[in-house]
């Protein structure tokens, strides 16, 4: 059994949102997930996003593919339509969906092996078509589900529970996306939801494809010393090169900022993104520069998080495919059939 | 020789070119310029995999009687392209005609006694006549068009009235067509006795009539249905279905004060994610589509599966060529049916519709559509490269401007607002289809759809009852649409007769034409055409009141009467397989030869 719904309780008292709605209204069924696994965490994170941002929970479509990451859709928001589609092709299911109705939030969950090895493909050109959408990687470095094998973004010479070492190169999501001309960036880990909860608020309101690759443990398989993707090696070798907070559109901008506090960007909704830098001179607009840093910070042995890189340029896909404003769902069917008179002039150019 | 070589609007040509050197319109043009005679009139483009310098025919057929599938039995063969130029001449009917370009003159060894040679010296005379490379290679073309013109009779005036059509903004390219045209046009009556016995008489059957290819149709047909998504891999024969799309889109659906699109079309890296993008658009509630070929529907089968399991309207347009694997891909083939009915892993069956020209091509997108959302499930447009990317002359397509997509039952947010709850798969009304809801339009309206087990809730279930009573309700489901999907059409010989016949999409042409030169030889049989999938009654019932049922079909396995026999339950031993597969349109030979041993012997035991 696989499926336990999720007893709806609320305390009284507890905090509504500008909606009314408690963090407990964003909730999903039982997580049946590996108690202490990193994807649970995640979904924590995302419901805290959700219901921070007020959004409405019928206008989510949460979408996957197929692995332990693909399950997390079922534990949040159940007023959401869900999608658990095919192993590797949700970038696809959620760009026909975004193509018919671009008025809702669209929320896709992933993990390494859905989208780096049979996914992949899907992936690049998702971010190619700069689909308007959430997407979340939960990266564990393992196939949970088939019991430990490596995955593509498993590190050479990380050792398997079983005591087998990679030998084949990873696949670093965060430089792939950044190569292929994605417009939002960013890793960040299961365990860090300090960091982690407001590079979600950021990539529901970025206007174009927002990857999110979160380092997220698998406890079951891969969190055994010799491996590069468990908490402790995580928490070890993470280094946050930028800090990242989300001001949201309704919140008045008086707060304090730090002298750190470089660069804030206006998202295409009229909220924004500051950045707190860490790292000196680190400009999370330059992609050229961004790719730079990334580089040596991973030839340190580190890995690099914070929201990396951000470019709010608004083209999304349907700004690249000229499509009218709102659902082309909504359309009433007389706008779209040229009717009897048209069909009989047309047909002169067949005569 | 000795036979009569005489025939008036019956014959049938091919020419001979070279790819990629602009012949393709010269013959568009002559075959228009017969169909504005008013002669029944048919061309088939065979074509090389490739963009330029490989040899490629172009057939046209006239008949008055209005037989205008394919003959390959050609009474008069232009041959423009030395590279084929053996094949050519050897392909000519005896008594018949070759006209070549005699720049380069014959060898004596190519020589035919039975075959009478035209050779006109278009490359010399073009390029005496014209001034720039291009226009040299062009215009003879256009002079064996002339050429024609003459031996042929067609009407001059026709062929002028269509070069101001087309070049109407480009006049000066009129006057240098029209040079051409009569260049070719007086040298064969200064040379040879015109008209040729085989020749054309202006007639009066196409006013009523369109001439169109069925990939053009269809995409109009997709436009007429409402569909806003479509999503395709570039593929042969199937790609200029998007491109018809696209057209008629630019023109039908461009809103016209902000200039935007109100479709949305992806073309997609490759077939998987088109049919992922159509499911997720359906799902959204979009009509959405996808034209493929059989190499495409190999690859969207896992989608297929998804889709059918988790009821979610989605249309593939199987465009079929030669399979199997990378196969011809400019040939035509029926290798695609069992595919299409049964696409994907585990127990599944999809609604297919089998047009015969672009006029159901036309018709039967539309209805595709309104299959998909009344089923909740993927439907197949099965046509194929001689259907989608030949012309053919068909009735004027009309529209009945009360029609209305059928949505099928979705539940709107007033709709929702009144139930208690909702359940995606539950058989409220006991027709096996249950209620479906869009996503953003109602918090009670959200579920999980997925492709791994469900129950009737869909909810996730391991359970073997809670699977088996969705898996069954599915089979009943799509069971149900036999009785929605376009009938088969029936044609009944006088009397009737204990032996049938039943074809497939583009085989009906050749099966008509066969049928009634068997009737004239005195054998009548019935006939049945397979329009959709599944089968109904209809088909059944044909099956079992005839004593013999010859299945015509353009593959190798004999895929429709596999389907047949296992649908049906039809004894094996009644059926008798005839089968062309070589990749060209089916002729009225192939089924004379596949049906006439048989059928002196089963006419004899019906009688007996």
């Amino acid at each position: 059994m696989t499926y336990i719904a999720k007893p709806v309780a609320r305390h009284p008292r507890m905090k509504v949102n500008a909606l009314g709605l408690t963090p407990r209204d964003y909730e999903g069924t039982m997580s049946t997930l590996c108690a202490g696994c990193g994807h649970d965490s995640v979904t924590s994170a995302l419901i805290q996003a959700f219901y921070e941002l007020d959004i409405e929970p019928h206008r989510v479509a949460k979408l996957s593919g197929i692995g332990c990451s693909s399950k997390t859709p079922a534990y949040f928001i159940r007023e959401a339509h869900g999608f658990n589609s095919v192993h590797g092709r949700m970038p696809s299911i959620a760009a026909g969906a975004n193509a018919a109705n671009q008025d809702l939030l669209y929320v896709g969950i992933s993990g390494d092996g859905d989208s780096l090895s049979i996914g992949l493909g899907q992936l690049c050109h998702a971010i190619r078509r700069n689909v308007n959408m959430l997407y979340v990687l939960e990266n564990n470095g393992v196939y949970g589900l088939t019991k430990g094998q490596f995955s593509a973004s498993a590190d050479v010479g990380t050792r398997s529970k079983g005591g087998e070492i990679n030998r084949h190169g990873p696949i670093d999501p965060v430089n792939l996306a950044l190569s292929l001309g994605a417009t939002f960036v960013a890793r960040s880990f299961s365990g860090d939801k300090r960091q982690l909860v407001p590079i979600l608020k950021a990539g529901m309101r970025h206007k174009g494809f927002a990857f999110v690759d979160v380092i997220s443990p698998c406890v079951t398989f891969n969190d055994h010393k010799g491996s590069t993707k468990s908490y402790a090696h995580t928490r070890a070798h993470m280094h946050e090169v930028v800090e990242t907070d989300f001001v949201p559109l309704r919140r008045e901008i008086t707060a304090e900022y730090g002298e750190g506090a470089t660069r804030s960007v206006t998202m295409h909704d009229g909220s924004a993104v500051r950045f707190n830098k860490v790292d000196a001179d680190y400009d999370p607009t330059d992609r050229g520069a961004v790719l730079e840093h990334l580089r040596q910070v991973r030839n340190r042995g580190e890995v690099a998080t914070g929201l990396l890189y951000l470019e709010e340029t608004g083209e999304d896909m349907h700004a690249f495919e000229n499509t009218v404003e709102g659902p082309l769902v909504d359309l009433p069917y007389d706008v779209l059939c040229p009717g009897s008179a048209a069909l009989a002039e047309l047909q002169k150019e067949w005569w | 020789m000795g036979h009569d070589r005489s025939a008036v609007n019956d014959f049938a040509i091919k020419i001979g070119t070279v790819n990629g050197t602009g012949s393709a319109s010269a013959n568009g043009l002559l075959l228009q310029a017969l169909f504005r005679m008013g002669i029944p009139v048919s061309g088939k483009n065979v074509f090389p995999s490739n963009i330029q310098g490989l040899p490629t025919w172009y057939e046209i057929r006239v008949n008055k009687d209005g037989y205008t599938a394919r003959s390959p039995d050609f009474q008069l063969i232009v041959a423009m392209n030395p590279q084929s130029l053996a094949r050519d001449i050897a392909e000519v009917q005896g008594g018949g005609w070759l006209l070549y370009d005699s720049s380069k003159e014959i060898e004596d060894e190519l020589r035919r006694d039975d075959v009478t040679f035209l050779g006109i010296p278009l490359a010399r005379m073009c390029t005496e006549r014209f001034d720039r490379a291009r226009e040299r290679v062009l215009m003879k073309n256009i002079g064996y068009v002339g050429a024609l013109s003459a031996l042929l009779d067609i009407d001059m005036q026709v062929v002028r009235g269509m070069l101001e059509e087309k070049f109407s903004h480009k006049p000066a390219l009129i006057d240098s067509n029209f040079v051409a045209i009569n260049m070719g046009a007086e040298y064969a009556r200064e040379h040879w006795s015109c008209p040729l016995p085989i020749r054309l008489q202006t007639m009066d059957a196409t006013k009523d009539c369109v001439m169109v290819t069925g990939n053009a149709a269809t995409a109009l047909g997709c436009v007429y249905a409402g569909a806003t998504v479509g999503a395709w891999y570039p593929i042969t024969p199937a790609t200029s279905v998007m491109d018809g799309f696209k057209e008629w889109c630019e023109r039908f659906r461009v809103d016209k004060e902000g200039g935007r699109n109100r479709y949305c079309i992806l073309q997609a890296e490759d077939e998987l994610a088109a049919a992922g993008m159509v499911i997720g658009a359906g799902w959204a509630g979009a009509r959405a589509f996808t034209p493929t070929s059989g190499p495409g529907i190999d690859l969207m089968s896992e989608f297929i599966g998804l889709a059918y399991y988790a009821e979610v309207p989605s249309v593939f347009i199987d465009v079929q060529r030669t399979g199997p694997s990378t196969g011809m891909p400019t040939r035509t083939q029926q290798g695609d049916l069992l595919l299409t009915a049964y696409a994907s892993h585990g127990d599944t069956k999809h609604i297919a519709l089998y047009p015969a020209n672009p006029k159901e091509c036309f018709e039967f997108a539309v209805q595709s559509f309104d299959l998909a959302e009344r089923f909740q499930t993927p439907v197949f447009l099965v046509s194929d490269l001689d259907i989608g990317m030949n012309d053919w002359m068909i009735p004027r397509l009309e529209w009945d401007d009360a029609y209305r997509p059928d949505r099928g039952k979705v539940l709107s947010a007033e709709e929702l607002e009144q139930v208690r709850s909702f359940s995606r798969y539950l058989d409220v009304d006991g027709d096996h289809i249950p209620y479906r809801t869009l996503p953003g339009v109602h918090p009670r309206g959200a579920y999980f759809t997925r492709g791994s087990g469900h129950d009737k809730y869909g909810k996730y279930t391991e359970d073997s009852e809670a699977y088996l009573e969705v898996v069954d309700r599915l089979a009943a489901k799509i069971q149900s649409a036999a009785a929605h999907v376009p009938a088969p059409q029936v044609h009944v010989a006088n009397g009737g007769s204990p032996i049938g016949m039943i074809s497939i999409g583009g085989c009906h042409w050749a099966v008509l034409e066969a049928r009634d030169e068997l009737a004239r030889g005195g054998m009548d049989v019935d006939y049945l055409r397979v329009r959709g999938f599944p089968f109904s009654d209809e088909i059944a019932r044909f099956l079992d009141v005839h004593e013999t049922v010859f299945v015509i079909e353009q593959n190798r396995d004999a895929q429709l009467l596999t389907m047949l026999s296992q649908e049906t339950g039809c004894p094996r031993d009644k059926l008798v397989s005839v089968r062309y597969y070589g990749g060209q349109p089916l002729s009225k030979g192939h089924v004379l030869d596949g049906v006439r041993p048989v059928l002196a012997h089963a006419v004899a035991e019906a009688a007996s």
